[in-house]
Protein backbone atom coordinates (compact mmCIF):
# COMPACT_ATOMS: atom_id res chain seq x y z
CA UNK A 1 0.00 0.00 0.00
CA UNK A 2 1.19 3.49 -0.76
CA UNK A 3 1.34 5.82 2.24
CA UNK A 4 -1.68 7.81 1.03
CA UNK A 5 -3.92 4.78 0.55
CA UNK A 6 -2.69 3.42 3.86
CA UNK A 7 -3.55 6.63 5.68
CA UNK A 8 -6.97 6.76 4.01
CA UNK A 9 -7.64 3.16 5.01
CA UNK A 10 -6.82 3.87 8.65
CA UNK A 11 -8.95 6.99 8.68
CA UNK A 12 -11.90 5.04 7.25
CA UNK A 13 -11.64 2.43 10.00
CA UNK A 14 -11.67 5.32 12.49
CA UNK A 15 -14.69 6.87 10.81
CA UNK A 16 -16.65 3.62 10.96
CA UNK A 17 -15.52 3.10 14.56
CA UNK A 18 -16.81 6.57 15.48
CA UNK A 19 -20.21 5.80 13.96
CA UNK A 20 -20.33 2.50 15.83
CA UNK A 21 -19.47 4.21 19.13
CA UNK A 22 -22.32 6.67 18.71
CA UNK A 23 -24.70 3.84 17.83
CA UNK A 24 -23.45 1.92 20.87
CA UNK A 25 -24.55 4.74 23.18
CA UNK A 26 -27.82 5.22 21.32
CA UNK A 27 -28.69 1.53 21.65
CA UNK A 28 -27.79 1.59 25.31
CA UNK A 29 -30.79 3.84 25.98
CA UNK A 30 -33.20 0.90 26.42
CA UNK A 31 -32.60 -2.52 28.00
CA UNK A 32 -34.01 -4.29 24.93
CA UNK A 33 -31.34 -2.93 22.58
CA UNK A 34 -28.55 -2.36 25.07
CA UNK A 35 -26.58 -5.51 24.37
CA UNK A 36 -26.51 -4.67 20.68
CA UNK A 37 -24.86 -1.43 21.80
CA UNK A 38 -22.04 -3.35 23.47
CA UNK A 39 -21.47 -5.38 20.32
CA UNK A 40 -21.34 -2.20 18.22
CA UNK A 41 -18.78 -0.76 20.63
CA UNK A 42 -16.69 -3.92 20.48
CA UNK A 43 -16.73 -3.99 16.69
CA UNK A 44 -15.73 -0.33 16.55
CA UNK A 45 -12.88 -0.95 18.96
CA UNK A 46 -11.58 -3.93 16.99
CA UNK A 47 -11.73 -1.93 13.75
CA UNK A 48 -9.91 1.06 15.22
CA UNK A 49 -7.17 -0.99 16.88
CA UNK A 50 -6.85 -3.20 13.79
CA UNK A 51 -6.59 -0.16 11.51
CA UNK A 52 -3.96 1.43 13.73
CA UNK A 53 -1.74 -1.63 13.47
CA UNK A 54 -1.42 -0.91 9.72
CA UNK A 55 0.03 2.53 10.42
CA UNK A 56 3.24 2.82 8.42
CA UNK A 57 5.14 4.75 11.05
CA UNK A 58 5.21 1.66 13.24
CA UNK A 59 8.72 0.22 13.09
CA UNK A 60 8.51 -2.38 15.84
CA UNK A 61 5.55 -4.53 16.85
CA UNK A 62 7.16 -6.45 19.68
CA UNK A 63 6.15 -4.20 22.57
CA UNK A 64 2.77 -3.42 21.04
CA UNK A 65 1.88 -7.09 21.00
CA UNK A 66 3.25 -7.71 24.49
CA UNK A 67 1.31 -4.75 25.89
CA UNK A 68 -1.93 -5.64 24.09
CA UNK A 69 -1.77 -9.22 25.35
CA UNK A 70 -0.79 -8.21 28.89
CA UNK A 71 -3.56 -5.59 29.04
CA UNK A 72 -6.13 -8.10 27.82
CA UNK A 73 -5.01 -10.62 30.44
CA UNK A 74 -5.39 -8.01 33.18
CA UNK A 75 -8.74 -6.93 31.73
CA UNK A 76 -10.42 -10.33 31.98
CA UNK A 77 -10.51 -10.58 35.80
CA UNK A 78 -11.52 -6.90 35.92
CA UNK A 79 -14.48 -7.81 33.73
CA UNK A 80 -15.44 -10.79 35.86
CA UNK A 81 -15.64 -9.13 39.30
CA UNK A 82 -18.68 -9.75 41.45
CA UNK A 83 -21.56 -7.34 40.89
CA UNK A 84 -21.22 -5.89 44.39
CA UNK A 85 -17.68 -4.83 43.46
CA UNK A 86 -18.79 -2.87 40.38
CA UNK A 87 -18.39 0.61 41.93
CA UNK A 88 -14.75 0.06 42.86
CA UNK A 89 -14.06 -1.65 39.54
CA UNK A 90 -15.50 1.36 37.74
CA UNK A 91 -13.34 3.73 39.77
CA UNK A 92 -10.30 1.59 38.99
CA UNK A 93 -11.05 1.69 35.27
CA UNK A 94 -11.22 5.51 35.42
CA UNK A 95 -7.73 5.34 36.94
CA UNK A 96 -6.44 3.09 34.13
CA UNK A 97 -7.92 5.29 31.41
CA UNK A 98 -6.47 8.42 32.99
CA UNK A 99 -3.07 6.77 33.44
CA UNK A 100 -2.92 5.94 29.74
CA UNK A 101 -3.76 9.51 28.77
CA UNK A 102 -1.29 11.10 31.22
CA UNK A 103 1.55 8.82 30.10
CA UNK A 104 0.97 9.46 26.40
CA UNK A 105 0.78 13.21 27.06
CA UNK A 106 4.05 13.13 28.98
CA UNK A 107 5.83 11.17 26.25
CA UNK A 108 4.48 13.50 23.56
CA UNK A 109 5.76 16.57 25.41
CA UNK A 110 9.31 15.27 25.76
CA UNK A 111 9.33 14.13 22.12
CA UNK A 112 8.14 17.50 20.81
CA UNK A 113 9.56 20.12 23.21
CA UNK A 114 10.58 22.85 22.64
CA UNK A 115 8.66 22.93 19.34
CA UNK A 116 5.20 23.02 20.83
CA UNK A 117 2.82 25.73 19.58
CA UNK A 118 0.94 27.56 22.35
CA UNK A 119 -2.47 26.00 21.78
CA UNK A 120 -0.93 22.54 21.55
CA UNK A 121 0.89 23.15 24.82
CA UNK A 122 -2.34 24.30 26.45
CA UNK A 123 -4.28 21.15 25.54
CA UNK A 124 -1.26 19.01 26.35
CA UNK A 125 -1.12 20.58 29.81
CA UNK A 126 -4.82 19.99 30.26
CA UNK A 127 -4.42 16.40 29.17
CA UNK A 128 -1.60 15.72 31.62
CA UNK A 129 -3.12 17.66 34.55
CA UNK A 130 -6.57 16.09 34.20
CA UNK A 131 -5.13 12.67 33.53
CA UNK A 132 -2.84 12.75 36.57
CA UNK A 133 -5.41 14.01 39.05
CA UNK A 134 -8.02 11.58 37.75
CA UNK A 135 -5.50 8.76 38.12
CA UNK A 136 -4.78 9.23 41.82
CA UNK A 137 -8.29 10.50 42.57
CA UNK A 138 -9.81 7.35 41.09
CA UNK A 139 -7.33 5.15 42.93
CA UNK A 140 -8.37 6.85 46.17
CA UNK A 141 -12.03 6.33 45.30
CA UNK A 142 -11.30 2.66 44.59
CA UNK A 143 -9.59 2.36 47.97
CA UNK A 144 -12.52 3.94 49.78
CA UNK A 145 -15.08 1.80 47.97
CA UNK A 146 -13.07 -1.35 48.57
CA UNK A 147 -12.80 -0.22 52.20
CA UNK A 148 -9.02 -0.37 52.16
CA UNK A 149 -9.25 3.30 53.13
CA UNK A 150 -11.70 4.73 55.68
CA UNK A 151 -15.02 5.71 54.09
CA UNK A 152 -15.62 8.55 56.51
CA UNK A 153 -14.61 11.95 55.20
CA UNK A 154 -11.30 13.18 56.57
CA UNK A 155 -11.22 16.93 56.94
CA UNK A 156 -8.86 19.46 58.43
CA UNK A 157 -8.73 23.21 58.70
CA UNK A 158 -7.74 25.07 55.56
CA UNK A 159 -8.17 21.94 53.45
CA UNK A 160 -9.75 23.75 50.52
CA UNK A 161 -7.12 26.48 50.64
CA UNK A 162 -4.32 23.90 50.46
CA UNK A 163 -5.97 22.03 47.60
CA UNK A 164 -6.78 25.10 45.55
CA UNK A 165 -3.33 26.64 46.03
CA UNK A 166 -1.75 23.41 44.85
CA UNK A 167 -3.90 23.37 41.74
CA UNK A 168 -3.12 27.03 41.15
CA UNK A 169 0.62 26.26 41.14
CA UNK A 170 0.08 23.58 38.51
CA UNK A 171 -2.00 25.95 36.38
CA UNK A 172 0.65 28.68 36.66
CA UNK A 173 3.33 26.19 35.59
CA UNK A 174 1.13 25.26 32.63
CA UNK A 175 0.72 28.92 31.65
CA UNK A 176 4.49 29.47 31.75
CA UNK A 177 4.96 26.38 29.62
CA UNK A 178 2.43 27.65 27.07
CA UNK A 179 4.51 30.83 26.76
CA UNK A 180 7.88 29.06 26.94
CA UNK A 181 7.41 25.42 25.92
CA UNK A 182 11.17 24.81 26.24
CA UNK A 183 11.14 25.05 30.06
CA UNK A 184 11.35 21.30 30.45
CA UNK A 185 12.10 21.47 34.18
CA UNK A 186 8.59 22.83 34.78
CA UNK A 187 6.82 19.91 33.15
CA UNK A 188 7.13 17.49 36.09
CA UNK A 189 5.03 19.99 38.08
CA UNK A 190 2.15 19.28 35.68
CA UNK A 191 2.33 15.63 36.68
CA UNK A 192 3.39 15.72 40.32
CA UNK A 193 1.04 18.39 41.66
CA UNK A 194 -2.12 16.94 40.12
CA UNK A 195 -1.12 13.50 41.42
CA UNK A 196 -1.07 14.93 44.95
CA UNK A 197 -4.18 17.00 44.29
CA UNK A 198 -6.07 13.90 43.19
CA UNK A 199 -5.39 12.28 46.55
CA UNK A 200 -6.28 15.38 48.57
CA UNK A 201 -9.44 15.92 46.53
CA UNK A 202 -10.89 12.55 47.54
CA UNK A 203 -9.72 12.52 51.19
CA UNK A 204 -12.68 14.63 52.40
CA UNK A 205 -15.25 12.70 50.32
CA UNK A 206 -17.53 10.33 52.20
CA UNK A 207 -19.14 7.14 50.95
CA UNK A 208 -22.56 8.72 50.36
CA UNK A 209 -21.01 11.24 47.96
CA UNK A 210 -19.38 8.54 45.86
CA UNK A 211 -22.05 8.48 43.13
CA UNK A 212 -21.35 12.14 42.33
CA UNK A 213 -17.59 11.81 42.63
CA UNK A 214 -17.37 8.70 40.43
CA UNK A 215 -19.42 10.51 37.78
CA UNK A 216 -17.19 13.55 38.02
CA UNK A 217 -14.03 11.46 37.68
CA UNK A 218 -15.67 9.79 34.69
CA UNK A 219 -16.15 13.20 33.15
CA UNK A 220 -12.52 14.19 33.81
CA UNK A 221 -11.26 10.96 32.26
CA UNK A 222 -13.32 11.71 29.14
CA UNK A 223 -12.14 15.30 28.89
CA UNK A 224 -8.49 14.31 29.27
CA UNK A 225 -8.93 11.78 26.46
CA UNK A 226 -10.51 14.47 24.29
CA UNK A 227 -7.52 16.74 25.03
CA UNK A 228 -5.26 13.88 23.94
CA UNK A 229 -7.27 13.77 20.71
CA UNK A 230 -6.38 17.43 20.10
CA UNK A 231 -2.70 16.74 20.76
CA UNK A 232 -2.59 13.76 18.39
CA UNK A 233 -5.04 15.37 15.92
CA UNK A 234 -7.31 12.32 16.19
CA UNK A 235 -11.00 13.05 15.60
CA UNK A 236 -11.90 9.58 16.82
CA UNK A 237 -10.33 10.28 20.19
CA UNK A 238 -11.88 13.74 20.41
CA UNK A 239 -15.34 12.30 19.79
CA UNK A 240 -14.93 9.32 22.15
CA UNK A 241 -13.56 11.65 24.83
CA UNK A 242 -16.37 14.16 24.33
CA UNK A 243 -19.00 11.42 24.58
CA UNK A 244 -17.43 10.04 27.76
CA UNK A 245 -16.99 13.52 29.17
CA UNK A 246 -20.58 14.54 28.54
CA UNK A 247 -21.85 11.23 29.90
CA UNK A 248 -19.92 11.72 33.14
CA UNK A 249 -21.06 15.33 33.31
CA UNK A 250 -24.76 14.46 32.85
CA UNK A 251 -24.51 11.78 35.53
CA UNK A 252 -22.78 14.21 37.93
CA UNK A 253 -25.56 16.73 37.38
CA UNK A 254 -28.25 14.10 37.99
CA UNK A 255 -26.48 12.92 41.15
CA UNK A 256 -25.93 16.43 42.49
CA UNK A 257 -29.58 17.30 41.87
CA UNK A 258 -30.66 14.13 43.63
CA UNK A 259 -28.74 15.32 46.68
CA UNK A 260 -29.79 18.94 46.25
CA UNK A 261 -26.18 20.01 46.20
CA UNK A 262 -23.83 21.71 43.79
CA UNK A 263 -20.62 20.20 42.42
CA UNK A 264 -18.53 22.59 44.43
CA UNK A 265 -20.45 21.61 47.53
CA UNK A 266 -19.72 17.94 46.93
CA UNK A 267 -16.06 18.56 46.22
CA UNK A 268 -15.39 21.19 48.84
CA UNK A 269 -18.19 20.59 51.31
CA UNK A 270 -17.17 17.40 53.10
CA UNK A 271 -20.71 16.41 54.00
CA UNK A 272 -19.87 14.78 57.34
CA UNK A 273 -18.90 18.02 59.07
CA UNK A 274 -21.97 20.05 58.32
CA UNK A 275 -24.29 17.70 60.15
CA UNK A 276 -22.77 17.59 63.60
CA UNK A 277 -25.02 20.33 64.97
CA UNK A 278 -28.21 18.86 63.55
CA UNK A 279 -28.11 15.66 65.57
CA UNK A 280 -28.06 17.12 69.04
CA UNK A 281 -31.10 18.31 70.95
CA UNK A 282 -33.37 15.37 70.31
CA UNK A 283 -35.03 13.69 73.24
CA UNK A 284 -35.38 9.96 73.30
CA UNK A 285 -38.50 9.22 71.32
CA UNK A 286 -40.23 5.91 71.17
CA UNK A 287 -40.12 3.67 68.17
CA UNK A 288 -42.28 0.65 67.52
CA UNK A 289 -40.44 -2.49 66.59
CA UNK A 290 -41.81 -5.70 65.16
CA UNK A 291 -40.73 -9.28 64.65
CA UNK A 292 -40.35 -11.09 61.35
CA UNK A 293 -43.63 -12.90 62.02
CA UNK A 294 -45.57 -9.68 62.50
CA UNK A 295 -43.93 -8.13 59.45
CA UNK A 296 -44.80 -11.19 57.37
CA UNK A 297 -48.48 -11.05 58.31
CA UNK A 298 -48.71 -7.35 57.46
CA UNK A 299 -46.98 -7.90 54.12
CA UNK A 300 -49.20 -10.87 53.35
CA UNK A 301 -52.32 -8.83 54.02
CA UNK A 302 -51.20 -5.97 51.77
CA UNK A 303 -52.30 -5.38 48.20
CA UNK A 304 -49.33 -3.30 47.18
CA UNK A 305 -45.79 -3.17 48.52
CA UNK A 306 -42.95 -0.88 47.50
CA UNK A 307 -39.48 -2.00 48.48
CA UNK A 308 -36.91 0.78 48.88
CA UNK A 309 -33.35 -0.58 48.78
CA UNK A 310 -30.23 1.32 49.81
CA UNK A 311 -26.54 0.79 50.29
CA UNK A 312 -27.31 -1.36 53.36
CA UNK A 313 -28.84 -3.96 51.07
CA UNK A 314 -25.64 -4.09 49.05
CA UNK A 315 -23.47 -4.36 52.17
CA UNK A 316 -25.58 -7.19 53.57
CA UNK A 317 -25.67 -8.88 50.13
CA UNK A 318 -29.41 -9.18 50.68
CA UNK A 319 -30.53 -8.85 47.05
CA UNK A 320 -31.13 -12.57 46.53
CA UNK A 321 -33.22 -12.81 49.73
CA UNK A 322 -35.14 -9.75 48.52
CA UNK A 323 -35.88 -11.63 45.30
CA UNK A 324 -37.26 -14.54 47.35
CA UNK A 325 -39.47 -12.07 49.20
CA UNK A 326 -40.56 -10.60 45.88
CA UNK A 327 -41.45 -14.09 44.60
CA UNK A 328 -43.29 -15.08 47.78
CA UNK A 329 -45.37 -11.90 47.79
CA UNK A 330 -46.05 -11.96 44.05
CA UNK A 331 -47.29 -15.52 44.37
CA UNK A 332 -49.83 -14.32 46.91
CA UNK A 333 -51.05 -11.71 44.48
CA UNK A 334 -49.37 -8.79 46.23
CA UNK A 335 -48.15 -6.18 43.77
CA UNK A 336 -44.48 -5.55 44.50
CA UNK A 337 -42.47 -2.69 43.05
CA UNK A 338 -39.10 -1.20 43.85
CA UNK A 339 -38.52 2.50 44.46
CA UNK A 340 -34.98 3.50 43.60
CA UNK A 341 -33.44 6.81 44.53
CA UNK A 342 -30.81 8.11 42.06
CA UNK A 343 -28.10 8.21 44.72
CA UNK A 344 -28.99 4.95 46.47
CA UNK A 345 -25.78 2.95 46.68
CA UNK A 346 -22.30 3.98 45.71
CA UNK A 347 -22.61 4.75 42.01
CA UNK A 348 -25.32 5.75 39.53
CA UNK A 349 -27.62 2.79 38.88
CA UNK A 350 -25.96 0.62 41.56
CA UNK A 351 -29.24 -0.75 43.00
CA UNK A 352 -30.67 -1.58 39.57
CA UNK A 353 -27.68 -3.73 38.73
CA UNK A 354 -27.82 -5.62 42.04
CA UNK A 355 -31.56 -6.26 41.74
CA UNK A 356 -31.24 -7.29 38.10
CA UNK A 357 -28.49 -9.67 39.18
CA UNK A 358 -31.00 -11.23 41.58
CA UNK A 359 -33.36 -11.76 38.60
CA UNK A 360 -35.88 -9.12 39.53
CA UNK A 361 -37.56 -7.97 36.31
CA UNK A 362 -36.41 -4.47 35.42
CA UNK A 363 -39.93 -3.22 34.73
CA UNK A 364 -40.54 -3.47 38.50
CA UNK A 365 -37.63 -1.10 39.20
CA UNK A 366 -39.08 2.40 39.33
CA UNK A 367 -37.10 5.60 39.60
CA UNK A 368 -37.99 8.30 42.08
CA UNK A 369 -40.27 10.38 39.85
CA UNK A 370 -42.26 7.33 38.78
CA UNK A 371 -42.76 5.82 42.22
CA UNK A 372 -43.41 8.88 44.39
CA UNK A 373 -47.00 9.48 43.20
CA UNK A 374 -47.77 5.85 44.06
CA UNK A 375 -46.83 5.91 47.74
CA UNK A 376 -50.19 7.30 48.99
CA UNK A 377 -51.91 4.25 47.48
CA UNK A 378 -49.27 1.85 48.75
CA UNK A 379 -50.10 -0.43 51.69
CA UNK A 380 -46.56 -1.10 52.82
CA UNK A 381 -43.28 0.65 52.06
CA UNK A 382 -40.43 -1.66 53.06
CA UNK A 383 -37.13 0.18 53.45
CA UNK A 384 -34.07 -2.05 53.31
CA UNK A 385 -30.78 -0.44 54.19
CA UNK A 386 -31.72 3.03 52.98
CA UNK A 387 -31.81 6.00 55.31
CA UNK A 388 -31.22 9.58 54.19
CA UNK A 389 -33.07 9.12 50.90
CA UNK A 390 -36.26 8.40 52.88
CA UNK A 391 -35.83 11.15 55.48
CA UNK A 392 -38.94 13.38 55.57
CA UNK A 393 -36.87 16.08 57.27
CA UNK A 394 -35.58 16.84 53.77
CA UNK A 395 -39.08 18.13 52.96
CA UNK A 396 -40.00 19.87 56.19
CA UNK A 397 -37.05 20.72 58.41
CA UNK A 398 -35.29 23.79 57.11
CA UNK A 399 -32.51 23.31 59.64
CA UNK A 400 -31.67 19.86 58.37
CA UNK A 401 -28.47 19.55 56.36
CA UNK A 402 -30.35 17.53 53.76
CA UNK A 403 -33.23 20.04 53.53
CA UNK A 404 -34.39 20.33 49.93
CA UNK A 405 -32.99 17.00 48.82
CA UNK A 406 -35.59 15.09 46.82
CA UNK A 407 -36.59 11.96 48.72
CA UNK A 408 -38.71 8.88 48.26
CA UNK A 409 -42.02 9.66 50.00
CA UNK A 410 -42.21 6.39 51.93
CA UNK A 411 -43.86 8.19 54.84
CA UNK A 412 -46.97 8.61 52.68
CA UNK A 413 -47.54 4.85 52.49
CA UNK A 414 -50.12 3.37 54.89
CA UNK A 415 -47.49 1.39 56.77
CA UNK A 416 -43.74 1.84 56.71
CA UNK A 417 -41.33 -0.91 57.68
CA UNK A 418 -37.63 -0.21 58.05
CA UNK A 419 -35.05 -2.96 58.28
CA UNK A 420 -32.08 -1.55 60.14
CA UNK A 421 -29.29 -2.88 62.30
CA UNK A 422 -29.89 -0.48 65.17
CA UNK A 423 -31.10 3.04 65.87
CA UNK A 424 -27.69 4.54 65.21
CA UNK A 425 -27.98 7.35 62.67
CA UNK A 426 -27.07 6.69 59.06
CA UNK A 427 -23.97 7.62 57.16
CA UNK A 428 -24.53 11.34 57.27
CA UNK A 429 -25.25 11.24 61.00
CA UNK A 430 -28.71 12.76 60.56
CA UNK A 431 -31.62 11.58 62.66
CA UNK A 432 -34.56 10.28 60.64
CA UNK A 433 -38.03 11.35 61.91
CA UNK A 434 -39.51 8.59 59.75
CA UNK A 435 -38.57 6.08 62.43
CA UNK A 436 -40.73 7.75 65.08
CA UNK A 437 -43.96 7.89 63.08
CA UNK A 438 -46.93 5.93 64.43
CA UNK A 439 -47.21 4.02 61.19
CA UNK A 440 -43.58 3.00 61.17
CA UNK A 441 -42.42 -0.40 62.35
CA UNK A 442 -38.72 -0.90 62.91
CA UNK A 443 -37.38 -4.33 62.04
CA UNK A 444 -34.06 -4.57 63.84
CA UNK A 445 -31.53 -6.96 62.39
CA UNK A 446 -29.27 -7.80 59.50
CA UNK A 447 -31.02 -7.10 56.20
CA UNK A 448 -30.20 -10.46 54.70
CA UNK A 449 -31.25 -12.63 57.64
CA UNK A 450 -34.30 -10.52 58.46
CA UNK A 451 -35.66 -10.70 54.92
CA UNK A 452 -34.89 -14.43 55.01
CA UNK A 453 -36.94 -14.74 58.23
CA UNK A 454 -39.89 -12.93 56.66
CA UNK A 455 -39.74 -15.22 53.64
CA UNK A 456 -39.74 -18.28 55.92
CA UNK A 457 -42.71 -16.95 57.85
CA UNK A 458 -44.57 -16.32 54.62
CA UNK A 459 -43.85 -19.83 53.40
CA UNK A 460 -44.45 -21.56 56.72
CA UNK A 461 -47.73 -20.24 58.00
CA UNK A 462 -50.78 -19.57 55.92
CA UNK A 463 -50.97 -15.79 56.39
CA UNK A 464 -53.59 -14.58 54.01
CA UNK B 1 -2.31 23.66 11.43
CA UNK B 2 -4.77 26.33 12.59
CA UNK B 3 -7.50 25.08 10.26
CA UNK B 4 -6.98 21.57 11.60
CA UNK B 5 -7.33 22.95 15.07
CA UNK B 6 -10.53 24.79 14.28
CA UNK B 7 -11.97 21.68 12.65
CA UNK B 8 -11.09 19.73 15.78
CA UNK B 9 -12.83 22.29 17.97
CA UNK B 10 -15.95 22.00 15.83
CA UNK B 11 -15.79 18.23 16.08
CA UNK B 12 -15.41 18.44 19.85
CA UNK B 13 -18.33 20.81 20.20
CA UNK B 14 -20.63 18.75 17.98
CA UNK B 15 -19.67 15.53 19.73
CA UNK B 16 -20.37 17.17 23.08
CA UNK B 17 -23.88 18.19 22.00
CA UNK B 18 -24.46 14.78 20.46
CA UNK B 19 -23.34 13.14 23.70
CA UNK B 20 -25.81 15.22 25.69
CA UNK B 21 -28.68 14.31 23.39
CA UNK B 22 -27.91 10.60 23.21
CA UNK B 23 -26.99 10.08 26.85
CA UNK B 24 -29.91 12.06 28.27
CA UNK B 25 -32.13 9.36 26.86
CA UNK B 26 -30.43 6.53 28.69
CA UNK B 27 -32.78 5.19 31.35
CA UNK B 28 -31.59 5.59 34.98
CA UNK B 29 -31.98 1.83 35.09
CA UNK B 30 -28.85 1.52 32.96
CA UNK B 31 -26.65 4.20 34.47
CA UNK B 32 -24.08 1.72 35.76
CA UNK B 33 -23.70 -0.10 32.41
CA UNK B 34 -23.60 3.33 30.74
CA UNK B 35 -20.61 4.29 32.83
CA UNK B 36 -18.77 1.05 32.18
CA UNK B 37 -19.49 1.22 28.45
CA UNK B 38 -18.35 4.83 28.04
CA UNK B 39 -15.25 3.83 29.95
CA UNK B 40 -14.53 1.03 27.53
CA UNK B 41 -15.12 3.35 24.55
CA UNK B 42 -12.92 6.00 26.12
CA UNK B 43 -10.11 3.44 26.18
CA UNK B 44 -9.85 4.07 22.43
CA UNK B 45 -6.95 6.22 23.65
CA UNK B 46 -5.11 2.94 23.22
CA UNK B 47 -4.65 3.76 19.51
CA UNK B 48 -2.57 6.81 20.39
CA UNK B 49 -0.49 4.73 22.76
CA UNK B 50 0.00 1.99 20.14
CA UNK B 51 1.42 4.52 17.68
CA UNK B 52 3.67 5.93 20.38
CA UNK B 53 5.10 2.49 21.14
CA UNK B 54 5.41 1.46 17.51
CA UNK B 55 7.18 4.59 16.30
CA UNK B 56 9.90 3.95 18.87
CA UNK B 57 11.16 7.53 18.81
CA UNK B 58 12.85 7.19 22.20
CA UNK B 59 13.16 4.50 24.84
CA UNK B 60 11.39 6.80 27.32
CA UNK B 61 8.41 7.19 24.98
CA UNK B 62 8.27 3.47 24.26
CA UNK B 63 8.27 2.56 27.95
CA UNK B 64 5.55 5.07 28.79
CA UNK B 65 3.58 4.01 25.74
CA UNK B 66 3.79 0.34 26.65
CA UNK B 67 2.41 0.97 30.14
CA UNK B 68 -0.28 3.14 28.56
CA UNK B 69 -1.31 0.39 26.14
CA UNK B 70 -1.53 -2.12 29.01
CA UNK B 71 -3.68 0.25 31.11
CA UNK B 72 -6.02 1.14 28.25
CA UNK B 73 -6.30 -2.41 26.96
CA UNK B 74 -7.34 -3.68 30.39
CA UNK B 75 -10.17 -1.12 30.21
CA UNK B 76 -11.20 -2.24 26.74
CA UNK B 77 -11.43 -5.92 27.64
CA UNK B 78 -12.70 -5.47 31.20
CA UNK B 79 -15.14 -2.71 30.28
CA UNK B 80 -16.90 -4.53 27.45
CA UNK B 81 -16.94 -7.78 29.42
CA UNK B 82 -18.60 -6.37 32.51
CA UNK B 83 -21.04 -4.20 30.56
CA UNK B 84 -22.27 -7.24 28.68
CA UNK B 85 -22.49 -9.29 31.89
CA UNK B 86 -24.59 -6.59 33.52
CA UNK B 87 -26.89 -6.14 30.56
CA UNK B 88 -27.48 -9.88 30.29
CA UNK B 89 -29.00 -9.74 33.78
CA UNK B 90 -31.69 -7.21 32.91
CA UNK B 91 -34.84 -9.20 32.23
CA UNK B 92 -38.42 -8.09 31.92
CA UNK B 93 -41.41 -9.77 33.57
CA UNK B 94 -43.45 -9.35 30.40
CA UNK B 95 -43.41 -12.32 28.04
CA UNK B 96 -41.04 -11.83 25.13
CA UNK B 97 -42.54 -10.91 21.82
CA UNK B 98 -42.06 -13.69 19.28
Amino acid sequence: MTPLINETFIQITYLVATALFILALKWLSAPSTARRGVWAGELGMVLAIGGTLFYQGIVDYKWIVIALVLGSIIGVPLGLVHMTAVPQRTALSHACGALCVALVGTAEYYLRAPNVPPFMMAVLSMEVILGSLTFTGSLMATGKLQEILPQRPITYKGQNMVNLSLLAVAVIAAVILVLHPGQKHLFPLLIGIPLVFGVLMIVPIGGADMPTVISLLNSYAGLSAAAMGFVLDSKLLIIAGALDGSSGFILSVIMSKAMNRSFTNVLFGAFGQVQASAVAGEEARTVRSATAEEAASILAAANSVVIVPGYGMAVAQAQHKVRELYDALSKRGVEVKFGIHPVAGRMPGHMNVLLAEADIPYDKLMDMDAINPEFPQTDVALVIGANDVTNPAARTDQGSPIYGMPILDVDKARTVMVIKRSMSPGFAGIDNPLYYLDKTLMLFGDAKSFVGDIVRELAGSGHA
Amino acid sequence: MTSNLITSLYVFMLAGFLGFQVIRRVSPLLHTPLMSLTNALDAIAVVGAIVLVGEHKSTFATVLGTVAVVAAMSNVVGGFLITDRMLRMFKTSKPKKP
